[in-house]
């Protein structure tokens, strides 16, 4: 019966070979295979070249401080919304929009927001709070902000189902005992929570190094901005280099995968057990 | 090092010993859709130093509801909470001070046993060796020892419930606060934990309030018993009196009073009362001749023998030692007697009772 069982994964598991394992296992030989050179000429050439290497510094550099910003506000944002109410519910449903928006319909608004002419820029000048010019868009910023608007929802709802998770009695039973609501915090919820942060670090991390449309939209693609993915975009549709395409997309995963596996490493050496504090 | 010191400071706050306890008509409401429901209405009680108290009453009868008023965990509606002279109610729980045991223990997971007993101790700010001792001999009190390391995980429900214990006593507080602790634990093991309990109460010398629905345990680990039904207390007594005299028909149903005749009061002497249908009775309640009224009766109580009362065996459960036979009297009344004889179904029975163990209450 057990055995039979198992069948029932194997549509799912032909799913994932076929639009995961395929296109996967396909980029990385196809990366070996370059137009010109040794078999290694592709990598050789990202790790020499000045327009290719900087990239993963840029990503980096955007995506790490992004998901920390994001998983940094979510997590208290969340722990004071923890019990439902009213408000738990509006700011939820508040937040799912900029998840449906998408990252160009972001990019859109940001432009006649922040823009050098845009809204905040002429209340700013109109009540003579700052009166200098405002550069939030075309530049590193805009790509920080806009990664903001479009991760922080996600980290907030996925943090806040950690948090609901834990249950409450355990805060009440610290109170009892002496611990103030920081002390309750930091001794009951911040440990329970810290296997959910870093799971939810990952995900958040690996969204925002993908960064692409944003980077180009309200970013500065030429320079400050060059993420990765722009790399390997040009590669593929402006050189026509499928092959060194393919090498980029294998680095950018393979620093997507160091960073995630450092975290989870980490995470492992947690309590990662029940967060309920007895029978139910 | 500032920090530590404000701390200790608030420690010194933290009253470790009292006289006594009041609670003076403690009200608490709930929002129940647009109307506002007192789910503990008035509850006016003094628990003095040494004493072992238990809330018993139904579910929904606000006896939790009254201890998490106690622990601050609820604020109140309306009344006071007094420690001495101290008027603790408007305090955050962290600043009372009481330790409480939760129905389902709220063990931290992530602690191990010891970290869990040290918890009061460590926020508490004392020194690391201290609470080292203390937490020894807490777990040597509710005898844990060797389970240190372990995490509640690891446990059975019967050590999770004694490591709750030791971490709600360790910081020695006044006044000990239970939540049905004994309610997720098997039958063999329930007995053990009441006597348990008890001695562990009788060793810290302070007072503790247990909430319960189980009546024999009320019974058996009180030293006074307040009875609740729908927010209100109806009885506050020793367990002997509660027992021989619930104060209402309520109570004595809720006390195992489990079988109640309709009768009219015929004449009342002093406590002795007569009933319609030739039955003796005690007095429970200011009654008069002509008067309508009820009679409780303990199945204990009954026996099966010539009797003022008289009907057919409608069924017998073995149990034991005795059984529970239900007679089916003329009128349609279903009575419980648990009898040393045993009776075969359809047989026609009387029933004897002593006549001060019927308690006659006065209806409406």
């Amino acid at each position: 019966m057990r055995d039979r069982a198992v069948l029932l994964a194997a549509p799912a598991a032909l799913l994932v070979a076929a639009l995961f394992i395929y296109p996967f296992a396909y980029g990385l030989l196809l990366s070996f295979e370059p137009l010109k050179g040794d078999w290694l000429a592709n990598y050789a050439q990202f790790f020499s070249s000045d327009r290719l290497w900087p990239t993963i510094g840029i990503t980096l550099k955007l995506a790490i401080p992004a998901t920390l910003i994001n998983v940094g506000f979510a997590l208290p944002i969340a722990y004071r919304m923890r019990t439902p109410s009213r408000s738990q519910k509006w700011l939820t449903t508040i937040l799912v929009v900029p998840m449906t928006l998408g990252t160009v319909l972001i990019a859109e608004g940001m432009l006649t927001y922040f823009g050098p002419r845009g809204w905040l820029a002429q209340f700013l000048q109109l009540v003579h709070l700052y009166d200098g010019p405002i550069r939030l868009t075309h530049n590193y910023w805009g790509v920080l902000i806009s990664l903001l608007i479009s991760g922080f929802p996600f980290a907030f709802l996925l943090i806040l189902s950690y948090v609901t998770g834990i249950d409450p009695v355990l805060a009440r039973a610290a109170a009892t005992l002496g611990a103030g609501p920081w002390a309750q915090f930091r001794h009951i919820y911040f440990p329970l929570l810290l296997p959910g942060l870093a799971m939810c670090f990952c995900l958040a991390f690996v969204q925002a190094f993908s960064v692409f449309p944003s980077a180009v939209l309200v970013g500065a693609p030429a320079g400050p901005t060059r993420v990765i993915s722009i790399a390997a975009y040009e590669a593929a549709f402006e050189l026509y280099d499928y092959s060194l395409a393919s090498a980029v997309a294998m680095i950018m995963g393979f620093v997507q995968l160091a960073i995630v596996a450092a975290v989870l490493g980490a995470r492992s050496l947690l309590y990662r057990g029940p967060v309920t504090g007895g029978k139910g | 090092m500032p920090r530590k010191r404000r701390r200790s400071q608030s420690c010194r706050k933290l009253k470790h010993d009292f006289t006594e306890l009041r609670l003076d008509a403690v009200t608490r409401h709930f929002a129940h859709g647009a109307r506002e429901v007192a789910a503990l209405d008035g509850l006016t009680v003094t628990i003095r130093r040494g004493e072992f108290i238990a809330l018993l009453g139904p579910s929904g009868c606000g006896k939790s509801t009254a201890l998490n008023c106690i622990a601050g965990l609820l604020s109140l509606s309306a009344g006071s909470i007094w420690l001495d002279e101290l008027r603790i109610d408007p305090l955050p729980p962290e600043k009372r001070g009481f330790g409480m045991v939760f129905q389902n223990y709220a063990l931290f997971p992530h602690m191990s046993v010891r970290q869990n007993v040290g918890f009061g101790l460590r926020m508490r700010g004392v020194p690391r060796a201290e609470i080292e001792k203390r937490v020894a001999r807490a777990l040597e009190l509710v005898q844990l020892r060797g389970h240190e390391e372990k995490l509640p995980g690891q446990l059975s429900g019967g050590q999770q419930q004694r490591v709750a214990i030791a971490r709600a006593i360790v910081v020695e507080p006044p006044l000990v606060l239970m939540d049905e602790p004994l309610s997720n634990l098997d039958a063999r093991l329930r007995l053990e934990m009441r006597a348990e309990i008890r001695r562990i109460h009788r060793s810290l010398g302070r007072a503790t309030i247990y909430v319960t629905h189980d009546q024999e345990e009320a019974l058996s680990m009180a030293d006074r018993i307040v009875v609740m039904k729908d927010g209100r207390v109806r009885q506050i007594g020793a367990p002997a009196a509660i027992y021989s005299e619930p104060a209402d028909l309520d109570v004595a149903r809720f006390m195992g009073y489990r079988n109640e005749l309709a009768a009219t009061v015929e004449h009342v002497a002093g406590a002795e009362v007569m009933l319609s249908g030739g039955l003796h009775g005690r007095a429970m309640g200011a009654l008069t001749p002509g008067m309508h009224a009820r009679a409780a009766i303990r199945p204990e109580d009954l026996a099966l023998g010539t009797g003022p009362l008289a009907g057919r065996v409608e069924n017998v459960e073995y149990g034991g030692r005795d059984s529970l036979v239900d007679v089916l009297l003329a009128d349609g009344t279903r009575l419980h007697v648990r009898s040393a004889q045993s009776a075969h179904l359809g047989e026609h029975v009387g029933v004897a009772f002593a006549p001060h163990r019927l308690l006659v209450y006065p209806v409406g």
